[in-house]
């Protein structure tokens, strides 16, 4: 029978939680790395006990941890007692060396000036889809980052600066790339979208990057609201059979794009609000998406004290409301932008986390919830591995 | 031996108790010590000072004796008292000032 590894990045470590196939009685180790802020964690397709997470600290900065035992044990890459020393007899110890390409350059700061790009924090990891060994890693400052020797070393794709990031200008959360998505079909297509920044894609493996902002509006956030940079896109996400379709959460309006994000509309529908962070697919049914509705960016809660994720079967612009299992009123909780997730199973596994510390799961496509975990810390991200 | 104190979380990420012992060679400055811990334990760089500038983090602090090296430059010899062992010389992460 099939296993469920659900990976839980929180605001005080690292959570791993597992079951099998009917996704009923669950297991939770943790805290992993207690008391960091653990922006990410995601297991390797081709590789699933190769798992790599974000651990993160406004003290002591970034860290890259990385398992080949499924979440067991942990090493920061590169500092295993065999690799303590370089050629030079000099500690290696660069799993968390993010040092932009050349000269930094600088981007618009809160007050319209000029500002250096500095580094704060990987906020995800995307694994490769063939080779364990290979990551990319995207930063705040927004920026991506690529290793190819499991974590031990980062070199920046900085053709993605090149893309107008002179314009580029932080909002209250920060500037990051937070999204990464890696086109199955097309392995020189890769997505990612940043805060107060936009989506861009590459076509030629992360060389040159475009932004593929036409037909978002942001009449609320920017002067111009068809700009073509500086659109706050909370997510995008793909069905791996139809990677050419996009949908996106932005911080108002779902959207979806048919042609790789050259061209984006509203599918926002009857949604009762079209404020929100995540948005995922069902993993057997392409059409079938899920957002988790948000009053508003000036509160960062459901609408009605309501906790609803509403699904779509058609793409979007038609919505319901998924509701049993989930507390229904009372509820002042947010899901942030990684904290969504799906297994391949069938019936599709549908996972969120949120800021009060719950993690629901529904094993039926969304039709009915239980809360697999519940008073942790502040939940940042959830992934899932459907395990053979 | 020089005796090094590092917070909490940073002992976890070296996956060490207690003190550090650390054998440096004279002159025994701030930066001698710290590049000889990074070296004994590479996972801690980047945790102290930032890669590439090796500048200290900005709430990171050094004690020794009493006193306060965080703003000392790296060149400041340490106290006899840290050279001797005698005293440690302390990473501490900044109060939170909650």
């Amino acid at each position: 029978m099939s296993k469920i590894r659900v990976l839980i990045g929180t605001k005080k470590g690292a959570f791993i939680l597992t079951a099998d196939g009917t996704r009923k009685n669950w297991k939770i180790s943790g805290p992993h790395f207690a008391g960091w802020e653990m922006y990410h964690l995601k297991g390797s397709p081709a590789d699933p006990n190769r798992l790599y997470a974000s651990q993160s600290s406004g003290w002591f900065g970034q860290i890259i941890q990385r398992s080949d035992d499924g979440g067991k044990t942990w090493n920061t890459p590169g500092s295993s007692a065999e690799e303590l020393k370089g050629e030079q007899g000099f500690p290696k110890g660069e799993s968390n060396k993010f040092i932009y390409d050349g000269e930094p350059g600088k981007h618009l700061w809160y007050d319209g000036t000029p500002h250096p790009w500095e580094f704060k924090r990987i906020w995800h990891i995307e694994p490769s889809l063939t080779d364990p060994d290979t990551a990319y890693a995207g930063a705040e400052d927004a920026a991506i980052f690529k290793t190819t020797d499991g974590g031990k070393t980062w070199k920046e794709l900085s053709g993605l600066r090149k893309a107008k990031s002179q314009l580029w200008q932080p909002g209250a959360g920060g500037m990051a790339v937070h999204t990464i998505l890696l086109d199955p079909k097309n392995a020189k297509r890769i997505f990612v979208a940043i805060s107060a920044g936009g989506c861009f894609r590459t076509d030629d493996g992360g060389k040159n990057w475009k932004p593929i902002t036409k037909g978002l509006k942001s009449p609320y956030e920017l002067p111009d609201p068809d700009a073509e940079v500086g659109h706050c896109v909370h997510r995008i996400a793909l069905h791996p059979s139809k990677p050419e379709v996009l949908f996106m959460q932005k911080h108002w309006d779902v959207l979806r794009s048919d042609n790789a994000g050259d061209q984006w509309s509203e599918a926002s529908g009857n949604l009762p609000s079209d404020f929100g962070f995540p948005i995922d697919v069902n993993a057997n049914e392409p059409e079938t998406i899920y957002v988790v509705p948000i009053t508003s960016d000036s509160l960062h809660y459901p609408p009605d004290g309501k906790l609803r994720v509403y699904r779509s079967r058609t793409g979007g612009g038609e919505w319901e409301a998924l509701t049993k299992g989930l507390p229904q009123k009372n509820c002042y909780v947010n899901v942030l932008r990684d904290a969504m997730a799906v297994d391949s199973l069938d019936k599709c596994g549908v996972y969120f986390g949120t800021t009060g510390g719950q993690v629901y799961c529904s094993a039926n496509d969304g039709n009915s919830w239980t809360a697999i975990a519940e008073h942790l810390p502040a939940v940042y991200s959830v992934e899932v591995q459907t395990l053979k | 031996m020089i005796r090094v104190v590092l917070p909490f979380h940073l002992r976890n990420l070296a996956r060490m108790d207690g003190e550090v012992t650390l054998a440096v060679p004279p002159p025994v400055t701030v930066r001698a010590v710290l590049d000889a811990l990074e070296n004994k334990f590479p996972a801690l760089r980047g945790t102290i000072r930032d890669h590439g500038t090796l500048k200290r983090r900005p709430f990171i602090r050094y004690f020794a004796c009493k006193e306060d090296l965080s703003l000392a430059p790296m060149e400041t010899l340490l106290p006899d008292e840290v050279v001797n062992g005698v005293e440690p010389f302390l990473v501490v992460g900044a109060m939170a000032g909650g």
